[in-house]
């Protein structure tokens, strides 16, 4: 059976200032107006699958219930569509505050356990950090010695496919001027006056 | 017609058709396209997953590339178009980020002044070519062929400059000039399941399985896209969809290829040969398939 | 005490307004600073000034200390101008001794920072300082008002308060675009929440206007120009063709039966386009003139002149004449009630929700006339295909509380959704789901409809529906209409096919309400309703004055509003007219006519039609009775030929030498 829990929440468990750290970041700035009337989760595909629908991760966010809002899959399952931020009636873009959160919960390392998709986000970064482009080969055989081996051999078929129709390889392409674009990236992430 | 290209990294890997055919056709409307030097990947949506800023700056790295160029810039895999076009108009009204995205691009010795236009290539064939010259480039019309025509999201979505976000008809237009019967295809914008497919197959496998499955029964002899990925996620795991979805078939070619093949390009030189799902059988099926 | 009469002795009075003011004002600071400007007698700061001991306040200062100059430093002039000026008379002084400072909206209000908005307070209460010294003593002028009263729109809110005014006994001229009264309410089936039939109770007062010995009734006929003022407005107004005699038609309707057309061709508009009508028609059975009317953009006779005119023929009182020209109508009246309606929301424009596309998705006035036993299918409630349906979605704020469309709440929606819900439920048995993201159920009896609606058990949904498809998934699915929504309250997203969806449009402005509002020198928000003099306290008066107005073209508004807004604007007006005259403010222009060149510059610019060039003087000369003090012409004028009451230069300059000159 499952274990039995109490769901009540005590405003000591909320961040007071979680809403406003997001509605900061440039494209959430509408946070505040959701008056959650669930088109953002009706206009999306991928809300049959989530645990929290889009408008509640937005109420979760506004109210300040950053754990709960960090820790779900619903900002990992998004798959900026923008079906929902274009459709929403207030003109909140919550495509940016699912990027938003899922930003925060990289950095604060509270991502699920067993989700390879922010796995695949990571490195994806690191790999254009390294190199400048993406190379889909790279990055599959990355992902899956990060989360499972085993599920490569799944995806043997699918290989040969792109490589027999050449549409895959395992030479990984770069460009030229990777160190001037380390620079680049290194320097935007900064917080001002660090950069150098 | 000349314009900067931003290939981006899937049309050099897998979405290599979709560049094949675009050469292709833009070649025979007499469209330049001038590949911008040593450009990067634009980020796509994992990298904004990761970081914000780095991620402006990343994509801006090409706009800033492209800017001396002085032409429009064209990007064709709706990932890459829609975080440049992001980009700009990000860096346009949010003065922090600008400035965190010239620092970032002053380190590389670089600067963009925001004069740089993206285009997709959809918006180039009907508003700068036209529907007139596209038409009169025609030599075997697609007639007969149903075409589910298959936008996907980040081209229209969220700032479709040049149609309708949830109900785009301008692909429809083109491929009706090229003689195709296109039909009413109501899940047109609907999300192809996004990179979904390989991380969370469960969940991508059956939004594809959605999307071919509408195509069959509207009666599509084949799916049009317009972005490598929606391609990929459509006529790749089709196999996975037989088996744990569905039996359905429809192969998915690049709007492009279906325009070349009205030109009278071959299959091959359009790259239809890299289909997974093969579209020969389909084509050949109204008398359009083409040797080799 | 003697005082030399031209040196000023001015009170100063800051207001608190409860902490609306002194919440950041320190109003204290400010009548202290203000004791130590020149010239200023007395200085108080009080909780209220607008009240009796605040207004006392004011007047025993002027014996007690020989006052003659007031500066009150408190709200808006637009709420307390009027207060304080007679107050200031009471006190024995010309109430333009006066002036106010609007410390509230211009100051406390709008800024964050105490002491800057303290210090701002102080430099505009110098400046009514330095100003009111200059004031002059004013008249009011007086000017006999016009009885009649023009009432523009026949709907409920026109008819009613045509009534109001003609059974007091005054003339009224009532002005209607479309070929009958009744407007919107004539179309509905059943009122909430009572479920009285809207025709039982609107077709009576509908006959009662066209009976009324004080109504003249004009239809099909539009206001075209407005001039005069308060108690004197000139009116033109353009009778439309009809190509029928008003005075000799009975409505037999023989004609129609006659038209060369065997079916209707044209989308009934009465019946928002369920329907086809002839070129000849008459809207709706109770129309009211009974008088049918020739569409000329469908009738083959007024566009080609080439028919056989069986109507003509018809007709055995020769009442059809297509020689008919438009007539121009000049009237004067002395008040004017604006009821011009609203526009119900143009579905297509949300794509998602398949109007147009879809057969069986219809606006709710269209399932009005569908569930009405005399609309288009006599109250059958059939599908395109001719069945019953057996599931309806009603969806509601279609073109509302969206930021993309409008962006606010419509008001009655809601309630007639949960009518409508029950009459289709009443009529097919259906299963009706109401899509809704709040319900707003206010007025009387409402939430116990809405109780009810529960009870009858209609399916309530909370959620905004975000697209409806005919793409399916499950076999039940296949073939129907696909409801996709988030059921907020259970927390997951839902399919749910139905045959028919119903979509509950939002109100908004007539398309022409901005035409209409120039034509009457009105003014409106953002949003295009006209607007109130005052959102509480003048909800039926209008910045101009004379002008009222009632019913939906000020808002969103249900039936027992917009009747009770409809009789407070007939009393508004009657109260005018009744009065017989009228006090104009003094604060109008004049020429100075020795520095008058006569170059007509300042004709051709007054938006009031108040000054006119007399030829042999050759100077202009303004009419003070026209002149609203808007101050165009003062500042137009080159020769600096033009003085403004209560804005002379001096005045002008002192106020702008107090908020500049730190003293």
């Amino acid at each position: 059976m499952k274990p039995v829990r109490q769901t009540i929440k005590y405003e000591a468990e909320r961040d007071p200032n979680f809403a406003r750290e997001i509605a900061a970041i440039p494209g959430c700035e509408n946070l505040p107006s959701c008056f959650q009337c669930g088109t953002c989760s009706a206009a999306c595909l991928v809300s049959t699958f989530m645990d929290y629908t889009p408008r509640r991760v937005i109420a979760l966010t506004r109210s300040g219930f950053k754990d709960e809002a960090l820790r779900c899959q619903t900002i990992w399952l998004c798959t900026s569509c923008y079906a929902c931020t274009v459709e929403c009636p207030k003109e909140i873009q919550i495509t940016n505050i699912m990027y938003a959160l899922k930003q925060r919960a990289i950095r604060e390392k509270v991502y699920p356990k067993g989700f390879s998709i922010p796995v695949l986000a990571q490195e994806f970064y690191k790999l254009v950090l390294k190199r400048g482009r993406s190379t889909e080969s790279w990055l599959v055989i990355r992902l899956f010695w990060r989360t499972n081996i085993l599920k490569i051999l799944g995806m043997a078929r699918l290989g040969l496919n792109l490589l027999r129709t050449g549409r895959m390889s395992f030479r990984a392409d770069s460009i030229r001027q990777t160190r001037e674009l380390q620079r680049l990236l290194e320097a935007a992430e900064a917080e001002k006056g660090m950069a150098k | 017609m000349r314009y900067a290209y931003y290939p981006g990294c899937s049309l050099k890997g897998t979405g290599k058709a979709y560049e094949e055919s675009l050469l292709s056709v833009f070649r025979t409307l007499g469209v330049e396209l001038h590949e911008i030097e040593d450009w990067n990947c634009c980020g796509a949506t994992s990298y904004s997953s990761v970081h914000n800023s780095a991620a402006f700056a990343l994509a801006a790295r090409n706009l800033a590339l492209a800017e001396p160029l002085r032409m429009d810039l064209v990007a064709p895999c709706a990932a890459c178009y829609l975080v440049l076009e992001k980009t700009k108009r990000y860096i346009r009204n949010h003065p922090h980020l600008d400035e965190r995205v010239r620092r970032g691009l002053q380190a590389a010795g670089l600067r963009y002044e925001g004069n740089v236009r993206v285009r997709h290539p959809l918006d180039v064939l009907v508003n700068d070519v036209g529907l007139d010259a596209v038409r009169a480039k025609v030599k075997r019309p697609l007639d007969g062929l149903a075409v589910a025509p298959y936008y996907g999201c980040q081209v229209v979505r969220p700032y479709s400059t040049f149609d309708h976000q949830t109900y785009p008809v301008l692909m429809d237009r083109l491929l009706e000039a090229a003689g195709a019967k296109v039909v009413r295809y109501p899940l047109k914008t609907k999300c192809c399941g996004g990179s979904l497919t390989g991380t969370q197959p469960d969940v991508g496998v059956r939004l594809a399985w959605f999307l071919i499955r509408e195509a069959k029964k509207r009666g599509a002899d084949v799916i049009a896209t317009l972005c490598p990925l929606c391609h990929f996620n459509l006529d790749s795991y089709q196999d996975k969809i037989a088996r744990t979805c569905e039996k359905v078939s429809v192969p998915t070619v690049y709007f492009t290829q279906l325009l070349g093949l009205a030109f009278g390009h071959s299959e091959k030189s359009l790259g239809l040969h890299r289909n997974i799902v093969s579209a020969h059988a389909a084509l050949a099926s109204r008398s359009l398939a083409t040797a080799g | 005490m003697e005082h030399r009469a031209d040196e000023p002795r001015i009170g100063v009075y800051v207001c608190h307004c409860g902490s609306n003011i002194a919440g950041k004002v320190r109003v204290a600071a400010v009548a202290e600073a203000a004791a130590l400007l020149p010239g200023v007698v007395v200085s108080r700061d009080s909780k209220y000034m607008c009240s009796d001991p605040g207004q006392e306040m004011i007047q025993q200062d002027i014996r007690e200390h020989a006052l003659n100059r007031i500066v009150v430093a408190s709200c808006s002039p637009l709420l307390h101008e009027e207060t304080f000026r007679k107050a200031t008379e009471r006190g024995g002084l010309n109430p333009y001794f006066f002036q106010m400072v609007n410390l509230r909206e211009h100051d406390s209000w709008v800024h964050e920072d105490a002491d800057a908005a303290t210090e701002k307070a102080v430099d505009l209460v110098r400046a009514a300082v330095r100003r009111v010294r200059f004031h002059r003593a004013l008249e009011k002028t007086e000017v006999p008002v016009h009885p009649d009263v023009l009432v523009v729109g026949g709907g409920i809110a026109g008819i009613h308060a045509a009534l109001t005014l003609a059974d007091a006994g005054k003339r009224v001229y009532l002005v209607e675009r479309e070929p009958t009264i009744g407007g919107h309410m004539a179309r509905f089936d059943k009122t909430f929440p009572t479920l009285d039939c809207a025709a039982c109770i609107l077709t009576p007062k509908m006959s009662s206007v066209k009976a009324h010995p004080n109504i003249t009734l004009w239809t099909y006929s539009d206001v075209t120009s407005v001039s005069g003022y308060v108690g004197n407005f000139k009116v033109v107004v353009r009778r439309r063709p009809r190509y029928v005699r008003e005075d000799l038609c009975v409505g037999c309707l023989e004609c129609i039966d006659a038209c060369v057309y065997k079916e209707g061709r044209v989308p009934d508009e009465f019946n928002a386009g369920l329907g086809k009508r002839k070129p000849i028609y008459i809207p709706f059975p109770q129309a009211t003139p009974q008088v049918v009317v020739v569409d000329p953009a469908s009738c083959i006779r007024v566009k080609t002149g080439k028919c056989k005119s069986t109507c003509v023929e018809a007709c055995d009182r020769d009442a059809i004449v297509f020689d008919q020209k438009e007539e121009i109508r000049e009237i004067e009246v002395g008040a004017i009630v604006v009821a011009t309606g609203f526009e119900t929301f143009d579905a297509a424009r949300i794509p998602q929700y398949g109007l147009g596309v879809y057969d069986d998705v219809y606006t709710s006035l269209q399932v009005e006339r569908m569930v009405n036993s005399s609309g288009p299918t006599l109250g059958e409630v059939r599908l395109k295909n001719g069945s019953t349906p057996r599931s309806i979605g009603i969806i509601h704020c279609v073109g509302s509380r969206d930021q993309k469309t409008n962006r606010w709440c419509s008001r009655v929606c809601c309630m007639y959704s949960l009518k409508l819900a029950h009459l289709l439920k009443e009529h097919t048995g259906a299963q009706v789901y109401n899509f809704y993201i709040d319900i707003r159920a206010a007025g009387k009896g409402y939430e116990e409809f809405f109780d009810r609606l529960r009870e009858e058990g209609v399916n309530f949904i909370r959620g905004r529906v975000a697209e409806i498809t005919d793409w399916t998934m499950t076999p039940e699915e296949e073939g129907r209409l696909v409801i996709r929504v988030e059921d907020t309250l259970a927390g997951f997203v839902r399919r749910i096919p139905v045959d028919m969806v119903v979509l509950a449009v939002g109100l908004e402005p007539a398309h022409d309400a901005q035409e209409v509002r120039r034509v009457l020198n009105i003014g409106c928000s953002n949003e295009g309703f006209f607007m109130e003099r005052h959102p509480k306290l003048a909800p039926v008066e209008t910045f101009t004055e004379g002008i009222f107005l009632a019913g939906c073209c000020q808002g969103p508004k249900d039936i027992p509003d917009t009747v009770a807004q409809a009789g407070a604007a007939a009393a508004a007006a009657l109260a005018l007219v009744d009065a017989g005259r009228v006090e104009l403010e003094p604060n109008t222009a004049c020429v100075v006519d020795e520095a008058c060149s006569g170059c007509k510059t300042c004709v051709a610019l007054c938006p009031y039609t108040a000054i006119s060039h007399d030829r042999e003087r050759g100077k202009a000369a303004v009419n003070g009775a026209l002149c609203k003090g808007c101050g165009t012409c003062v500042a137009a004028c080159p020769s600096g030929a033009i003085r403004q009451n209560l804005f002379e230069d001096d005045q002008i300059f002192g106020e702008i030498e107090g908020v500049l000159v730190h003293a």
